[in-house]
């Protein structure tokens, strides 16, 4: 577990509803009826990193797919930049995700027959953004990542620390509000983990976009601003991390 | 914004991955493209063989006929009086009327037809048929109506090796006439063999005084002669246009080009399903790519996009290829085989193969449809796995516990079997060919669960071997991956073994028709239109070594003018003769024959053809106002158009024709064959001796067997093709998948098993593999080939026969299903085997 302040499930402030992530109440089972949590409440605003962890099967990645349209909650609200994910169907969810959402990956999940430029285009190719200006918007990403001048190879070329700058920066390039990140340093070495996660902490800060991590590792969730622990009766503060 | 707009959004990003996996996985996607290439290629070919053949009798005809408006031609070659000439010239509509006298003639070994004509009427009528005399001043006085004049198509002169000038002996109708060629035909297509002279000098000099054999119309008014000569028209006669005759050739044909296009579809088909496994494949290996595009905002209609995609550019690229190679395949094939693939259908005549556009554009269609639903079945399930899940797994999903699907199968070869109960529609078996597809989809859909049934005694035993367990289990617990790899196999497979099914139960009953039929010791037959007289069939039943003669004679019979024409044979039936060859019946009639009727006896073609039902009275264009009945239907595997077999007495009577073509000879005890044949040639008159061929037994039916053997040779290419196209699919269907296993491999290696273990265990699942789908293919190829001989087979060619099983042909089939599995496993393991095992772990792409 990590360091102090004391758990403290009553703690936080209040949420507003202007927020870029802002969840109120949400409750999830799994098939079979055991409870993974309920009346959980989680807000991040942008520019905010916010960390959660807990123990393996208390429910961190499902608590993030629900965030992403990609699953649904028995109960409780969740908005995203102001859209409430509820009423929406699938195809709007979809819209939501392409248009609002960066994600990253433990596994990278960089495709290996795009070269790294069109990987990290990949987000402005699919919401139909100007073909002359997509290249030069990636290639500014993979700058920004350190990777400026491997936008031609392809994913074979790289080294896993690599892989994640590239995931980060197809995460950032469309400038969405939200970064959803699920164990984003989960296959890095230590010494490579902690360079990705300061790019990552900078990249995000720097965009003003709120991020949301799930980890199990301390040192990722030390470049949050808020630690969040997911026990089965929600969320609970932790420590404030980095900032 | 709508979900199509959203695809539009994104049609960048679905250009990259289009592009990209065919960057990343080029022999994959060639390999695809290859099979539907092959496909399209074989039904473009076919069908242009077939159109280019009809073309090509279609010029014939219209050469012979040199194009008149209507024809009145005679039922049989006997011909019709030439008294309803002038009747036919007064009609009402008729402008013009050409008599003409039509024989099948031999010159200098060369086959033609000798048409007898009036010029001057001809020239009204049919100018296409007029002889053009040389220009050159010396040959200026040869006479049109000289009796000795004989006008010569180009093809027919120089076949002949003859020029304008030369003397011929023509031998026709059993007479031979010294000719000279007095010039040309310019009006005679290309490549067809035709002779004309004056209409008295055929009539009289080849022994066909008072007959015509058509009369060539010009009309001022169509609707008024047609119905005015309706009225006059004698029951030896038919009234016929170009296109009846089309249609005549056209239909002789019909179900064999049919059929031959419904094999080459096969290979499309064959193609299609390599398609479908490819991409299968290709989807579940980027099952967490397609879940991270997703997550990234793609729609789910996206990925079935993006494969479908895919799959039209396979399609387009292989339908292109296809088109290309089936345009060269078919100048190769009209070179090597003629334009009915050895099938015999059309003799003479220049095939030339023409691209045609509208067929291109139809087998391109086919070929991306083909290949895009092909793509479109996995994407739509790859569609439906949810991206979160997608992401987190690998992809191999496999639960042997989970029960494999069998009532889609079992539904789809049910309606399969019962729609193989229908009719036919326009005389081709629609439904017969729908059944056979929906059982071939049962069938396919099937694999899965015979490969569990089939399996399951093995996933059981616990003594077995490592590797043999390995592999075992891996099948079992995938049944479906096992069906994704088999699908074209099987198909081909069955289509195959259906094939060689019905070919082989075919050729084994002709073999023992032919056994039965050919009963009499020594055969003489009359060429070019010769026959024998009364007197020198005296001479043959007298010539020593012959102890019994049986006579016949064989003479076409236009039933309808868009039919082709029935055989009349004319012959001793029953205890007429021991020397006639018996009647093989399959139905006789219990009661005799009305005593004012002619009792004739149908083959089981015609009956099937025309209706015609045992104790029935039927029409037949022979004698006036005569009455015939069914007295029996026999089997008939010579003549697919149908005959039918009349008592020689009853044939003379009602035409006046004592001429026979044909006679079988039973020979005296201890006689020599050859000796015997000389004696009987010895015996004819001089005219006739080199217009004869004597065959045994023997040599006849070796030399039917030989033409079976040539019409179906064609067919076992299709065969072929389609095995090989589908064996290709079993070998880049389980090389990928055996790749795609690279994280198990290196697992198992971590675990101690080793490397020559697990090829082991790669070739028994390879095995396995060709086993599951060697006996699904027979399985299916069973009830196939019952559709193909009890509702294909007759429906197509009115012809029945019992089955006979191909078990060679069965067990080789399966062996090399077996084998081939089994080595592509090996090899492609021993390349998935060969990196370390840590990389092969390793969680990542």
């Amino acid at each position: 577990m990590l360091d102090s302040p004391a758990p403290d499930a009553h703690a936080h402030a209040p949420i507003a509803k202007d927020e870029t992530l802002f969840v109120r109440g949400l409750q999830k089972s799994v098939p079979g009826g055991r409870k993974l949590f309920s009346g959980l409440d989680l807000s991040a605003s942008a520019g905010e990193i916010v960390a959660i962890v807990g123990e393996s099967g208390v429910g961190k990645s499902t608590l993030l797919n629900i965030l992403a349209g990609l699953d649904d909650a028995d109960a409780g609200e969740v908005r995203i930049a102001g859209a409430n994910l509820g009423p929406l169907g699938e195809a709007e969810r979809t819209r939501l995700r392409r248009e609002r959402i960066g994600f990253v990956f433990q596994a990278f999940h960089i495709l290996p027959y795009l070269t790294l430029r069109q990987n990290v285009a990949l987000p402005l190719a699919l919401v139909g953004a100007d073909a002359r200006s997509i290249g030069a918007r990636a290639d500014e990403m993979l700058n920004a990542v350190g990777l400026g001048a491997r936008g031609s190879g392809y994913a074979r070329d790289l080294s896993g620390g690599e892989l994640q700058r590239v995931a980060i920066a197809r995460a950032l390039v469309h400038r969405p509000a939200l970064i959803l990140a699920d164990e984003p340093t989960g296959n890095l070495d230590p010494d490579t983990a902690g360079l990705v996660l300061d790019l990552f902490a900078e990249a995000v800060r720097s965009r003003g976009a709120a991020a949301v991590i799930v980890t199990h590792s301390r040192a990722t969730a030390d470049i949050a601003d808020r630690v969040l622990v997911l026990t089965a009766k929600g969320l609970v503060d932790q420590h404030v991390g980095a900032r | 914004m709508s979900a199509r707009a959203d695809l539009f959004s994104a049609r960048l990003a679905l250009g990259w991955l289009v592009a990209g996996e065919a960057r990343a996985h080029p022999a994959r996607f060639l390999g695809t493209v290859v099979a539907i290439a092959v496909g399209v290629a074989l039904g473009f070919a076919v069908h242009l063989i077939n159109n280019s053949a009809l073309a090509s009798f279609g010029e014939a005809v219209r050469s012979v006929n040199g194009a008149p408006d209507l024809s009145l031609r005679a039922a049989s070659p006997l011909g019709f009086d030439e008294l309803l000439y002038p009747e036919i010239l007064r009609t009402e509509g008729v402008a013009d009327a050409s008599p003409v006298v039509s024989l099948e003639a031999r010159a200098r070994n060369t086959a033609f037809t000798l048409l007898g004509l009036d010029v001057i009427r001809a020239a009204n009528v049919t100018p296409s048929l007029v002889g053009q005399l040389p220009a050159g001043p010396d040959q200026a006085s040869a006479n049109v109506f000289d009796g000795q004049t004989l006008f010569l198509s180009r093809a027919a002169l120089d076949a002949m090796g003859a020029s304008v000038g030369d003397r011929l002996d023509v031998s026709a109708n059993g007479k031979t006439v010294p000719l000279t060629v007095a010039g040309l035909l310019p009006g005679v297509g290309d490549g067809q063999a035709v002779g004309v002279i004056d209409i008295a000098a055929a009539q009289w000099r080849f022994d066909r005084l008072g007959r015509l054999d058509r009369i060539d119309l010009a009309l001022s008014d169509r609707a008024q002669a047609e119905a005015a000569l309706r009225e006059k028209l004698p029951a030896d006669a038919v009234l016929a246009d170009a296109e009846s005759e089309l249609q005549q050739g056209g239909n002789l044909s019909r179900a064999y080009r049919v059929n031959l296009n419904m094999l080459a579809l096969v290979a499309l088909l064959t193609g299609g399903f390599l398609v479908f496994s490819a991409q299968s494949l290709s989807v579940a290996r980027r099952l967490r790519a397609f879940a991270l595009v997703r997550t990234l905002g793609l729609p789910r209609g996206g990925i079935v996009a993006l494969v479908a995609l895919e799959g039209f550019f396979i399609g387009v690229l292989g339908a292109l290829l296809g088109l290309a190679l089936g345009y060269a395949l078919a100048a190769l094939a009209v070179a090597w085989f003629g334009g009915d693939l050895g099938a015999g259908y059309f003799r003479g005549g220049n095939v030339q193969v023409v691209f045609q556009p509208l067929a291109a554009t139809v087998f391109f269609a086919l070929g991306v449809l083909a290949a895009t639903l092909g793509s479109v079945f996995p994407a739509r399930a790859a569609s439906r796995a949810a991206p979160a899940a997608a992401l987190k797994n690998s992809g191999d999903l496999a639960d042997p516990r989970r029960p494999v699907p069998w009532r889609a199968a079992l539904i789809l070869l049910a309606s399969g079997a019962a729609a193989c109960l229908l009719p036919p529609v326009g005389g081709l078996p629609v439904f017969g060919f729908a059944g056979m597809a929906l059982m071939l989809a049962g069938g396919v859909a099937g694999v899965p669960w015979l490969a569990r049934k089939l399996l399951a005694p093995l996933a059981r035993r616990r003594t077995l071997a490592v590797p043999v367990q390995l592999g075992a289990r891996h099948v079992f617990g995938s049944p479906s991956e096992a069906a994704t790899a088999l699908c074209g196999i099987v198909a081909s497979t069955a289509l195959m073994i259906a094939m060689a099914t019905m070919v082989t139960s075919f050729r084994h009953a002709v073999d023992d028709w032919l056994v039965q039929v050919l009963s009499a010791d020594l055969y003489v037959q009359a060429q070019g239109g010769a026959g024998f007289d009364r007197q020198a069939q005296a001479r043959l039943a007298a010539a020593p070594g012959v102890d019994e003669i049986a006579f016949s004679r064989q003479i076409p019979l236009t039933i309808q003018p868009d039919r082709p024409p029935i055989l009349l044979i004319a012959r001793p039936v029953g205890a007429d003769d021991a020397a006639a060859a018996p009647l093989v019946l399959i139905e006789e009639a219990d009661a005799p024959p009305p005593s004012d009727a002619v009792p004739v006896w149908v083959s089981e073609p015609a009956s099937r053809l025309f209706g015609w039902e045992v104790g029935e009275a039927i029409a037949l264009p022979l004698g006036q106002g005569a009455r015939f009945t069914v007295a029996g239907v026999w089997r008939d595997y010579a003549r697919q158009q149908g005959s039918v077999v009349i008592r020689e007495a009853d044939y003379s009577r009602l035409t006046g024709d004592f001429s026979r073509d044909e006679a079988s000879l039973a020979l005296a005890a201890g006689a020599d064959p050859d000796a015997v044949g000389q004696a009987l040639v010895a015996a004819l008159p001089p005219e006739m001796k080199n217009a004869v061929s004597l065959s045994q037994p023997a040599e006849l039916r070796r030399f039917a067997l030989e033409l079976f053997d040539r019409s179906f040779a064609v067919t076992y290419v299709l065969e072929a093709v389609a095995i090989l196209v589908g064996l290709a699919g079993v070998a880049a269907t389980v090389s990928s998948q055996t790749i795609a296993r690279g994280k198990e491999f290196g697992m198992l290696r971590h675990l101690g098993v080793e490397k020559r273990q697990l090829t082991a265990m790669l070739g028994f699942e390879g095995a396995l593999l060709g086993l599951i789908g060697g006996v699904a293919g027979v399985l299916l190829g069973v009830a196939l080939s019952q559709a193909l001989i009890h509702v294909i087979n007759p429906q197509s060619f009115n012809w029945s026969m019992s089955t006979q099983w191909p078990v060679a042909t069965i067990l080789s089939v399966m062996a090399a299903l077996l084998l081939a599995a089994a080595l592509t496993a090996m090899v492609a393991g021993r390349r998935a085997t060969a990196q370390s095992a840590v990389l092969a772990v390793r969680e990542d792409w």
